[in-house]
């Protein structure tokens, strides 16, 4: 008789979840009343989750058309481990194609231009796209304008990698084919930039391949700023225990000149440091796409948002993304960051447009560094709306840096190696 | 062929009101419920399920049992790599809402 029974209620959910899903797909095909049109510029971590979460929390209701000139998204976390060696370019790679299931229409183009007065977006391919909101979220521009002696015949050879890509190849190449015993300087600008961390675990990166592969050679890093940015106790052991004798940090050594032809780097001070192999990763502000639609509101280089919106404070109706942004207090500039602002503009959105109020978001962030091939660290915190300040604020006695008990670092590894993957699917599957 | 749809999505109303699409309705505590929960998907999957990775599937876990273990994380009763230092950045309120989240999402895709 109970068998009966759970085989009868088993039977019906199963009917049920089939009417639901098949009805679901039949609303979306016959066109449910569009709520409106969506136009989202950049299909990384913030506009992809974006996009996903647009049409999940929307029903369908939202049409959402996401615009990147990338056939697939290549992460910028993980990617320092390409250059460690331990990972290749295909392993942070993911196809754009999940997004399909989801009805989000996928436009492989560059956006020339972004007319906020008649809202609509133009295609270098010659096409437009009409819009009620905008998301954009387009990254970094590079600012090698204040760098003397630059020039672009240095980008064959003096690479950022600072987007993951063909440079992150090109740089690993570099490091490859260097002889035992040279050198490789890299330099790191003033904060704020992409990825706080990120430039200290790509020291740890080249000094352990070097270490394992090149023992005879040196990595010298010039810090801009006046101590280590992001995870100090953890980074600061980790340069002095396990790369002791091949990594060289000196902090407040701004590089403000270089001589490509010999490889140096000049700083203030007038230091003249020369490698076999140059990595600068140039200071940074939000990318070209932005600046031309007047969302850059700080110091020419950053756009201000309403933190309960996304939406630029200057531009009406864009919403604007990631490392883009002006930083909230104590937000730091990265991918898992960015997928949290994908979701605070995708349900405020999806508010707005059905003309209801607006809750203000709750936003995590978790950085994850390789130390080697296998042991992380990582730096958290939780951001929540503070109504007298209009602004988000870390929560006080929330997130923290990891432990110093190494043995936790192994586990550490295993999570940051499952957070890629998850964060992948959260955004694209 | 209209006609066939149109009466899909008529018998599939009632069953979207359902529990188990209760994020799909139009309520507004459940929109933001679905809002914060996000805040754990990044690490936990988009509904709690994290497939081959290391870290635990909260999809389908009963709602005493979540708001146990963020409680214990935040008192610091249970050690943890990074979860005793997040917990602490939620009210009671919120780990509530989270875990009525996730307890009603599927434990398998």
């Amino acid at each position: 008789m109970i068998t009966r029974k759970i085989t009868r209620r088993a039977a019906l959910k199963t009917i049920s979840a089939a009417a639901v899903a098949s009805s679901v797909s039949a609303c979306a095909t016959m066109g449910q009343k569009s709520v409106g049109r969506v136009v989202v510029v950049g299909a990384g971590y913030g506009g992809a989750t974006a996009a996903k979460y647009l049409r999940r929390w929307s029903d369908g209701a939202v049409e959402v058309t996401l615009v990147d000139p990338n056939e697939a998204f290549i992460s910028c976390p993980i990617s320092n481990l390409v250059l460690g060696g331990s990972k290749t370019l295909a392993d942070i790679t993911v196809s754009y194609a999940g997004l399909d299931k989801y009805g989000v229409k996928r436009v492989r183009d560059t956006v020339s231009a972004i007319d906020v007065d008649k809202k609509q977006v133009r295609l270098a391919s010659g096409g437009t796209l009409p819009y009620d909101r905008l998301v954009v979220s387009p990254g970094v521009e590079f600012m090698y304008d204040r760098l003397q002696g630059w020039s672009a015949a240095g980008e064959a050879s003096v690479l950022h990698a600072w987007k993951a890509g063909p440079q992150t190849v090109a740089l690993r190449r570099q490091l490859t084919d260097m002889k035992n015993g040279g050198v490789v300087v890299m330099s790191i600008p003033l904060a704020p930039y992409r990825c706080p961390p990120g430039p200290y675990e790509r020291a740890c990166q080249i000094s352990w391949y070097l270490k394992q592969s090149k023992p005879k050679s040196k990595l010298i890093v010039l810090d801009a700023n006046p101590d280590y940015v992001s995870k100090k106790p953890l980074f600061s052991r980790v340069f002095g225990e396990d790369y002791k004798g091949i990594v060289e940090y000196r902090v407040s050594a701004p590089v403000n000149e270089i001589d490509i032809k010999s490889g140096t780097l000049v700083t203030e001070i007038g230091d003249r440091v020369r490698g076999d192999v140059v990595n600068y990763i140039p200071p940074q502000r939000a990318a070209n796409v932005a600046r031309d639609a007047g969302l850059i509101t700080a110091n020419n280089r950053w756009c201000d948002v309403n933190w309960t919106t996304m939406e630029s404070i200057k531009v009406p109706n864009v919403h604007v993304l990631g490392d883009s942004t002006l930083s909230a207090p104590a937000m730091p500039k990265s991918g898992h960051m960015a997928n949290q602002h994908g979701k605070a503009a995708a349900a405020a959105i999806v508010e707005l447009l059905n003309g209801r109020t607006v809750v203000p978001p709750t936003m995590a962030n978790t950085c994850y560094s390789f130390v080697d091939d296998r042991n992380a660290v990582h730096v958290g915190s939780v951001h929540r709306w503070v109504p007298e300040k209009k602004m988000l604020e870390p929560v006080a006695g929330a997130g923290g840096i990891s432990s110093q008990d190494r043995a936790s670092w192994a586990l550490e590894g295993a999570y940051a190696q499952s957070w890629a993957t998850t964060i992948w699917a959260d955004m694209l599957g | 062929m209209k006609t066939r749809r149109i009466t899909a999505c008529a018998f599939a109303l009632p069953l979207l009101a359902g529990a188990a699409h209760a994020q799909q309705t139009a309520d507004a505590d459940t929109r933001s419920a679905a809002l914060l929960a996000s805040n754990c998907a990044n690490c936990h999957g988009t509904v709690g399920v994290v497939g081959q990775g290391a870290m635990p599937n909260l999809a389908g876990q009963q709602k005493i049992y979540i708001i146990e273990q963020m409680r214990a994380f935040r008192d610091g009763k249970r050690p943890a790599t990074i979860m005793h230092q997040l917990a602490k950045g939620y009210t009671d309120q919120q780990i509530e809402l989270i875990a009525e989240f996730f307890s009603r999402q599927k434990s398998t895709r």
